[in-house]
């Protein structure tokens, strides 16, 4: 199969390329035109960037166990739709992904649903117990590329040095979710204004912060390569770049909702504005906002959480922590950051593309001959609302509804087949 | 008034607050009569949801309801559907599709009432939501307090006690500021919220300095259920520190000064048993405000339902 994508704006800030041109796609992989074969499948791209596929390193596929809120077939359509071509899906399943057996069932029913790559996150202790570890090794070689017990911090600082010293024999990222959780037991928001208005027991912004500050020294004693998941609040942002600084092997990403939003959406009592981590401050915010413009913030990921509409209708403290962001991730950053001119485009590709993709050691994440053909179509352009009723995902809590973006996916392309083309899924054999 | 619900004080102008206590006033007239019942509110159903333990408000809404001639019924949590697995808005729309009017709501989690009034045709009266508000006690206590006073302007009023997981101070501090009152609030520092301050009160830490030249010392119920949280060391020691004893009353507060207390009271603990009965405590005007604050609020927003059927 041949494919050829003629006049494409060629976006790809990893090796500086901006320009209009072809991309040429054979067996996968990109290749030079010269082949004299002619195109399988052509398309015209002159309205559309062309930029290496997205890379979501936090999502919730909720397959095993919880297929009502999400399947890895619909959670792959929805990264398709938002132009995410590699997802990685934490392992809060059901059983989680603590064995050989779930992450190879996870790997298969990907094969299977052949729209995205989904790469498996391994468990660092059996059960997510936070006890004993996990068998890191025959994780990896079933396919896990980083290890988390997402939604359960390590709270024993000597079980996370035993994570992080182990992961040195694999040489793959311990995924950290911070978040002392005695500090924030019984927390529905954010400890703060919001939270004494309303009466709502506060999850303080130090519940984060400490554990990042315990963490960051973990990984300063061990050499283990740390990455913090979600990170939400400035005291934390002021201990990782102490980090950095220090030449600590310490990432962080932060995700689309706490970029854009503030507690004071939880004055709605709507539970589509309740996660965990909470939204904060208009001055974490900004925090966030100015961490990821510095590269003090590494990546970009939705943390995509699903949740029936049932479970989400609720009074606000009995319904689950958790928002989906895949369809709408690049379109709310482009929107609201990168045209109002708060981060450049090239460095929010960049966030979503090659250094998710380096900290997980994922070969993808950008355009280069030779390179696997993992593209993302995108129409900067067009324009659109978001609408519950139009969610690929099974779930539709969304904190965006109802938000006018600009930036529609046209094409996703994954190991040089399309698997989503102007609007619509590609069947196999098309 | 032109509201379907009444979910805060947060909500509310002084207009309206000033108008559901002119309207309670009349209603203290048919409280008076000899057959204390108005025929206002016959044909009108209210329903009393309550989800959390209440006897004296439960009571003082079916109260109420009663002399204003209405329909009502009790649905407490135990006699519920809840603990079958059914959820709050099935519960409530189930209870809609009965024709029934008006549903007051006490429950443990903040926004439920918001929650339910923003789904539901019925009007919504907020009986206490967690630790947020409780609209109804701070009308019935700038009752009390209109009662007695000449004037809400510049005065000083002590909320002393739990602050944290009180909806009787919140919503009181926003009721008073609205009147022109200032709140000057008193506890142990682990039961004020560390942004209290973002609130128009004063904060202090010593019950002993707060106590002089406040017209009103308001005291709430020290939580007891709450022991094992540690906030407190002991109840000993809270006693040692924030008790309203008879002799720091005499020693400190002005001689003028009236108390108040949204019940039920813990004897011994946070009041002495002398302070409660004395000739300063307005512990049971509170009470006798209750059903006629009460009865004010159910016409006012039922007088809104019939204007509305009738356009």
């Amino acid at each position: 199969m041949k494919i050829a994508i003629k006049e494409a704006h060629l976006f790809d800030p990893k090796n500086n390329i901006d320009e209009i041109g072809n991309i040429y796609i054979e067996n996968g992989r990109v290749v030079d035109d010269s082949s004299s074969k002619s195109s399988d499948i052509e398309i015209d791209a002159s309205s559309l960037h062309l930029i290496p596929g997205l890379v979501d390193i936090h999502s919730h596929f909720r397959e095993p166990g919880n297929e009502d809120a999400e399947t890895i077939e619909s959670g792959s359509r929805a990264a398709v739709k938002g132009g995410f071509t590699s997802v990685c899906v934490m392992p809060n399943t059901e059983p989680p992904i603590d064995n050989e057996g779930v992450a190879r069932f996870i790997k298969e029913k990907s094969i299977k649903s052949n729209k995205c790559r989904i790469f498996p996150i391994g468990t660092i202790t059996k059960g997510r117990e936070g006890k004993e570890l996990a068998e890191m090794g025959h994780l990896h070689e079933a396919g896990c590329v980083a290890f988390s017990d997402d939604g359960n911090c390590v709270m024993d600082p000597n079980v996370l040095r035993r994570a992080l010293e182990y992961s040195l024999l694999l040489d793959v990222p311990i995924i950290e979710h911070p978040e002392d959780m005695s500090l924030s037991k019984d927390g529905q928001i954010n400890e703060g204004v919001i939270s004494t208005r309303l009466g709502f027991k506060g999850i303080p912004d130090i519940s984060e912060a400490s554990i990042v500050a315990r963490d960051i020294l973990l990984a300063k004693f061990t050499g283990g390569k740390l990455h913090l998941a979600h990170v939400s609040s400035k005291e934390s942002i002021d201990i990782l770049e102490y980090g950095k600084n220090k030449g600590i092997k310490v990432t962080a990403e932060v995700t689309p909702h706490h970029l854009l939003l503030t507690e004071e959406a939880v004055l709605s009592f709507d539970t589509n504005t309740k996660m965990k981590p909470p939204l904060r401050t208009k001055s974490d915010r900004e925090a966030l906002q100015k961490a990821l413009k510095n590269g003090i913030i590494d990546v970009v990921a939705t943390d995509h959480a699903p949740h029936p509409d049932y479970a989400k209708e609720l009074e606000y403290s009995l319904a689950p922590f958790g928002v989906i962001g895949l369809e709408t991730a690049f379109s709310v950053l482009y929107t609201k950051l990168v045209l109002p001119g708060n981060l450049s485009l090239k460095q929010l590709i960049l966030s979503m593309t090659d250094k998710p993709a380096k900290i997980l050691r994922l070969p993808v994440g950008e355009i280069k001959k030779g390179g696997i053909a993992d593209f993302t179509l995108i129409d900067l352009n067009a324009k659109w609302e978001v609408n519950p009723d139009n969610f690929e995902s099974k779930s539709s809590n969304s904190p965006f509804i109802g938000w006018k973006l600009k930036g529609v996916v046209d094409s996703t392309i994954v190991n040089g087949t399309v698997t989503f083309r102007g609007g619509e899924f590609v069947q196999e054999g098309e | 008034m032109n509201r379907k619900d009444l979910l805060g004080i947060e909500d509310l102008s002084r207009e309206e607050i000033e108008e559901i206590l002119s309207v309670a006033e009349s209603m203290e007239e048919i409280l008076e009569r000899p057959i204390k019942i108005a025929p206002t509110l016959r044909g009108i159903t209210v329903a009393n949801l309550f989800f959390e333990p209440s006897t004296r408000t439960l009571n003082s809404f079916a109260l109420a309801e009663k002399r204003l001639s209405a329909d009502y019924i009790n649905l407490s949590a135990s006699s519920s559907s809840i603990l079958k697995g059914e959820t709050l808005l099935d519960t409530a729309k189930n209870i809609q599709a009965m024709e029934v009017d008006i549903i007051v709501i006490r429950h443990s989690i903040p926004g439920a009432p918001h929650f339910l009034a923003e789904r539901l045709d019925a009007s919504v009266i907020n009986a206490g939501d967690g630790a947020h508000e409780h609209p109804t006690q701070a009308l019935l206590d700038l009752n009390t307090i209109r009662k007695k006073m000449s004037t809400f302007d510049n005065l000083k009023v002590a909320i002393i006690g739990d602050i944290e997981h009180s909806r009787v101070a919140r919503s009181l501090i926003l009721g008073l500021n609205k009147m022109g009152a200032k709140a000057h609030i008193c506890g142990p520092p682990t039961l004020i919220p560390k942004w209290m301050d973002t609130f128009d009160v004063t904060i202090n830490y010593n019950l002993e300095e707060v106590l002089p030249d406040k017209d009103i010392i308001y005291i709430l119920r020290l939580q007891m259920e709450r022991q094992h949280e540690s906030f407190i060391p002991s109840i000993r020691e809270y006693i040692k520190y924030y008790s309203l004893t008879y002799e720091r009353l005499k020693k400190y507060a002005s001689p003028e000064v009236l108390i108040m207390h949204a019940g039920p009271i813990n004897r011994g603990i946070e009041i002495e048993s002398r302070v409660a009965d004395s000739e300063y405590s307005l512990i049971l005007d509170q009470v006798i405000s209750g059903v006629a604050v009460r009865m004010s609020i159910l016409y006012l927003l039922s007088r809104q339902k019939t204007n509305e059927d009738s356009n």
